[in-house]
C-alpha cells in the first residue's frame, strides 16, 4: 500500500487544497473506484466515438452509453473528482490504455506488474462491491488515465463563460446526437490527436464530434488538440471557484 | 416438454429474424442478406409417418437489397429486422418483411397446374400451323410439379427516420404499425404513399434524448390497443381511440428499480428488447438483458412473474459492455396455451420455463451434441462451486453464438431457433409419437 501511494504523489488531484495526510485513509480506499469508474468512462466515450461508420449507428445502443457517460459524469462533480483533473499531458500512455479496452477482462493475475494494463483486470470483481484492490496494479494506470481526463478538463478550464460551460458539459453527447442527425463530414478536431501515429488506424474512426453547426463551440474544442496549457491549470484553486460555479449550472440542470 | 431435433437447416446468412404463420403451416425466416427464405410443414401421410412434420424450403427470395441513402452518405443495411404474416384471406399467403426503413408486402401463391390444349397455340407455346387445326378443343387444367410464386404487392418507403425495429399486424387485418427507435406509424394495408403517426418520443432538442422505442405490439384482440417498450425498460400501453397523437400512453408499466442492484450497467440491462403479447392478450412477456418478466396488463406497479435466464452474467457486466455485447437484443416467446415462455442465451442456449410448475431448463441448439431425432439433453452453467460432468463454466461461454430470435409454432410444441446461419426446428418427442 505504500509503494501505491508514493507513485500517486504524481497525481495532482490530491495536492493544493486536499490536507493530503487526512485523506489517506480515503485515498487507499477509493481510487480503485474512481480509476474503474474513470475507465468506464474512457470506454464509453470511445465506444461514442466508434459510431461513425458506414451504416447509421445504432441509436438505441447509442443513447445507452450516453447515459452512462452522464451518470459517471453527474456522479463525479458529486464526489468531486472533477477537481482531482490534473494538467499533466499523458498522451503517450493513453495510447496503451486505450488499445487494451480491446482485451475482454481478464482476472488480476494474468496481468503483468507495471504493465499500462487498464484497471478492468478486477474491474469485474471489484467495481460493485466496491473493494479495495491491490493497489500496485492500479496506480499503475493512473498517470495513464490522466490524458483523457486531462482533455475533459482543458475544456472546462479555458472557458471563462459559465453559461458556455454548461453547454459544452453536455458537448461531447449533444455533438454525437448531432453528427447522427445529420452525418456530414466533419472537420475532425480529434479528441484524441496528440496520441502518436501508430494509432491512426483507430484514428479514422475517432471522427471529430462537431458538427458546422455547431462552429461555435468550437474554440473550447481547440483544447483538444493543443498541448495543455500549464499557464491555467498549473493553479488547481483560482479554477476550482469556476468549477464550482459550473457544478453548480449542472445540478440545477 | 421434450424437444428432439426435427431438422437443422444451414441457410447462406446470418438469420435476423423467424416467424411462423398463424396456421403454423409456413415459417418464414430473413437474413441479414435481405433475403427471405420459407419453409413448410410436410402434410402428414401415413406411408412415411417419420417425414411427418418437418419443415422443407417452400420458397427463397430476395426481399431488400442493399441502397444507399445520398442525402446523409450511409447505405441502408439490406437485414431484415421483421417478418410478420398477414392472416391467411384466400388460398395466397402474404407477408410484411422490413429493413431499417422500408417495409414490404409480398404475396406468395401456388401454381400447381397449368392449362394444355390450346387451340393457337403448342405446348410450348408456339403458333400452329392452323391448316392442321381441325376441330376445337376445351383447355384443360393438368397437375404441373409446384411452383411458389411470390410478388411484391405492396412498398412502404420514407415512412421512417430511424431504424425500423418493429412491425406488428392489427387484429382488423387492415392496418398494421411500425416502429423505429422514435416514432411508431400506422398504416393502411393497401395504402403505401400515408402512413400516420401515431406515437413520437424525439425530443425538440436531440441533446434531451434520453430514450428511445426499442419494440412494439398490437393487442391480439383489441384493435385499439398496442404496447411499446423502451430502452428505460418501461413499457406503454396505448389506447388509439384515445387520441390520434398516442404520445400519451394510457398504462405505463413500471418495476421500480432495486437500489441494492444499482451499477452503472443498471439502465443498460434493464432495456426492453423485446415485448410479446399472449395469446390470451391477458399478459405481455418482455425481455431484458438478464431477465424475462410476465407482465398482467391489469398491473402496472411490477411483473407478476420474473424469471432469470442467465444471471451469472451480472457480475461480467463490464466486459460484456466492453465487448458490446451487453447491447444484444434477445426475442422471446409464448407457446401457444402461455404456458411456456422461451427465450435464447449465448453460448447458443436457449431456456424455458413453465408458468405453472415453474421448472426451467436450458437446452443447446448445435450440430455437434444433436444428432437428428436425438432427444435434446438439458445443459448447465456451473458458477464456482460444486461442478457436474456436463457443466459448462460461465468462463468458457461463447459469447459470439447468440441466439437471439426463436419462435413457438402458434399451437403445437414445435419451436424454431435461429443460431447464427443455422435454423433448428425442435419438436416435442411425444408430439411425434402420437403420429
Amino acid at each position: 500500500m505504500d509503494t501505491m501511494f508514493v507513485r500517486g504523489l504524481k497525481r495532482k488531484c490530491f495536492d493544493g487544497e486536499e490536507d493530503i495526510e487526512g485523506t489517506l485513509a480515503g485515498i487507499k480506499a477509493v481510487p480503485s473506484y474512481n480509476l474503474q469508474r474513470q475507465s468506464l468512462l474512457d470506454m464509453s466515450l470511445v465506444k461514442l466515438q466508434l459510431c461513425h461508420m458506414l451504416v447509421e449507428p445504432n441509436l438505441c445502443r447509442s443513447v445507452l452509453i450516453a447515459n452512462t457517460v452522464r451518470q459517471i459524469q453527474e456522479e463525479m462533480t458529486q464526489d468531486g473528482t472533477w477537481q482531482m483533473i490534473n494538467a499533466q499531458n499523458t498522451g503517450q500512455a493513453s495510447l496503451d490504455r486505450l488499445v487494451s479496452t480491446d482485451i475482454l477482462c481478464r482476472s488480476s493475475g494474468d496481468q503483468a506488474e507495471g504493465k499500462h494494463v487498464p484497471a478492468y483486470g478486477t474491474f469485474n470483481k471489484d467495481f460493485e462491491s466496491d473493494q479495495a484492490q491491490d493497489g500496485s496494479e492500479t496506480m499503475s494506470t493512473a498517470s495513464s488515465v490522466q490524458a483523457p481526463r486531462n482533455l475533459q478538463s482543458n475544456m472546462w478550464e479555458e472557458m471563462e463563460n459559465p453559461q458556455e460551460n454548461k453547454g459544452n458539459f453536455q458537448k461531447s453527447l449533444d455533438q454525437i446526437f448531432e453528427t447522427l442527425e445529420n452525418k456530414s463530414p466533419n472537420s475532425v478536431e480529434d479528441l484524441f490527436s496528440e496520441v502518436d501515429n501508430s494509432y491512426y488506424d483507430l484514428d479514422t474512426m475517432l471522427t471529430g464530434m462537431m458538427t458546422n453547426t455547431k462552429m461555435g463551440h468550437c474554440d473550447s474544442l481547440e483544447t483538444f488538440s493543443s498541448p495543455t496549457n500549464t499557464a491555467s491549470n498549473s493553479n488547481c484553486k483560482s479554477d476550482l471557484n469556476d468549477l464550482d460555479h459550473i457544478v453548480e449550472i449542472l445540478v440545477e440542470s | 416438454f421434450l424437444p428432439l431435433i426435427l431438422m437443422c437447416s444451414n441457410l447462406s446468412d446470418i438469420i435476423s429474424t423467424v416467424e411462423f404463420n398463424h396456421t403454423g403451416e409456413l415459417l418464414a425466416t430473413g437474413d441479414k442478406g435481405g433475403r427471405v427464405v420459407i419453409f413448410q410443414r410436410e402434410p402428414e401421410s401415413k406411408n412415411e409417418p417419420y417425414n411427418q412434420g418437418e419443415y422443407n424450403v417452400y420458397s427463397t427470395f430476395q426481399s431488400h437489397e442493399p441502397e444507399f441513402d445520398y442525402l446523409k452518405s450511409l447505405e441502408i443495411e439490406e437485414k431484415i429486422n421483421k417478418i410478420k404474416w398477414l392472416p391467411q384471406q384466400n388460398a395466397a399467403h402474404s407477408l410484411l418483411s422490413t429493413n431499417d426503413k422500408t417495409i414490404k408486402l409480398w404475396k406468395i401463391t401456388e401454381r400447381d397446374k397449368r392449362p394444355e390444349g390450346y387451340n393457337l397455340k403448342d405446348e410450348e407455346g408456339k403458333l400452329k400451323d392452323l391448316s392442321t387445326v381441325t376441330s376445337l378443343q376445351v383447355p384443360v387444367l393438368k397437375p404441373m410439379d409446384l411452383m411458389v410464386e411470390v410478388t411484391p404487392r405492396r412498398i412502404f418507403a420514407n415512412g421512417h427516420t430511424y431504424h425500423v425495429n418493429s412491425i406488428s399486424v392489427n387484429s382488423d387485418c387492415e392496418t398494421y404499425m411500425s416502429a423505429d427507435d422514435l416514432r411508431i406509424n400506422l398504416w393502411h394495408l393497401a395504402i403505401t404513399d400515408r402512413s400516420f403517426n401515431i406515437v413520437d418520443i424525439k425530443p425538440a432538442n436531440m441533446e434531451d434524448l434520453t430514450e428511445v422505442i426499442t419494440a412494439s405490439e398490437f393487442h391480439p384482440h383489441h384493435c385499439n390497443l398496442f404496447v411499446y417498450s423502451s430502452s428505460k425498460g418501461s413499457l406503454r400501453l396505448c389506447d388509439m381511440r384515445a387520441s390520434a397523437l398516442c404520445d400519451k400512453h394510457s398504462k405505463l408499466y413500471e418495476e421500480p428499480e432495486d437500489p441494492s442492484n444499482r451499477s452503472f450497467f443498471s439502465e443498460i440491462i434493464s432495456s426492453v428488447s423485446d415485448v410479446k403479447f399472449s395469446h390470451s392478450g391477458r399478459y405481455m412477456l418482455t425481455r431484458d438483458y438478464l431477465t424475462v418478466k410476465v407482465w398482467d396488463l391489469n398491473m402496472e406497479t411490477k411483473p407478476v412473474e420474473t424469471y432469470q435466464v442467465h444471471d451469472y452474467l451480472r457480475s461480467k457486466l463490464c466486459s460484456l459492455y466492453e465487448n458490446d455485447c451487453i447491447f444484444d437484443k434477445f426475442e422471446c416467446a409464448w407457446n401457444g396455451s402461455d404456458s411456456v415462455i422461451m427465450t435464447g442465451a449465448y453460448n447458443n442456449f436457449f431456456r424455458m420455463f413453465d408458468r405453472n410448475t415453474k421448472r426451467d431448463v436450458t437446452l443447446e441448439a448445435s450440430r455437434e451434441s444433436s444428432k437428428p431425432r436425438a432427444i435434446l439433453k438439458p445443459r448447465r452453467v456451473c458458477v464456482g462451486g460444486k461442478r457436474r460432468k456436463d457443466d459448462i463454466s460461465v468462463d468458457s461461454l461463447d459469447f459470439t453464438k447468440k441466439i437471439l430470435h426463436t419462435a413457438w409454432h402458434p399451437t403445437e410444441n414445435i419451436i424454431a431457433i435461429a443460431a447464427t446461419n443455422n435454423l433448428y426446428i425442435f419438436q416435442d418427442k411425444v408430439n411425434s409419437e402420437m403420429h
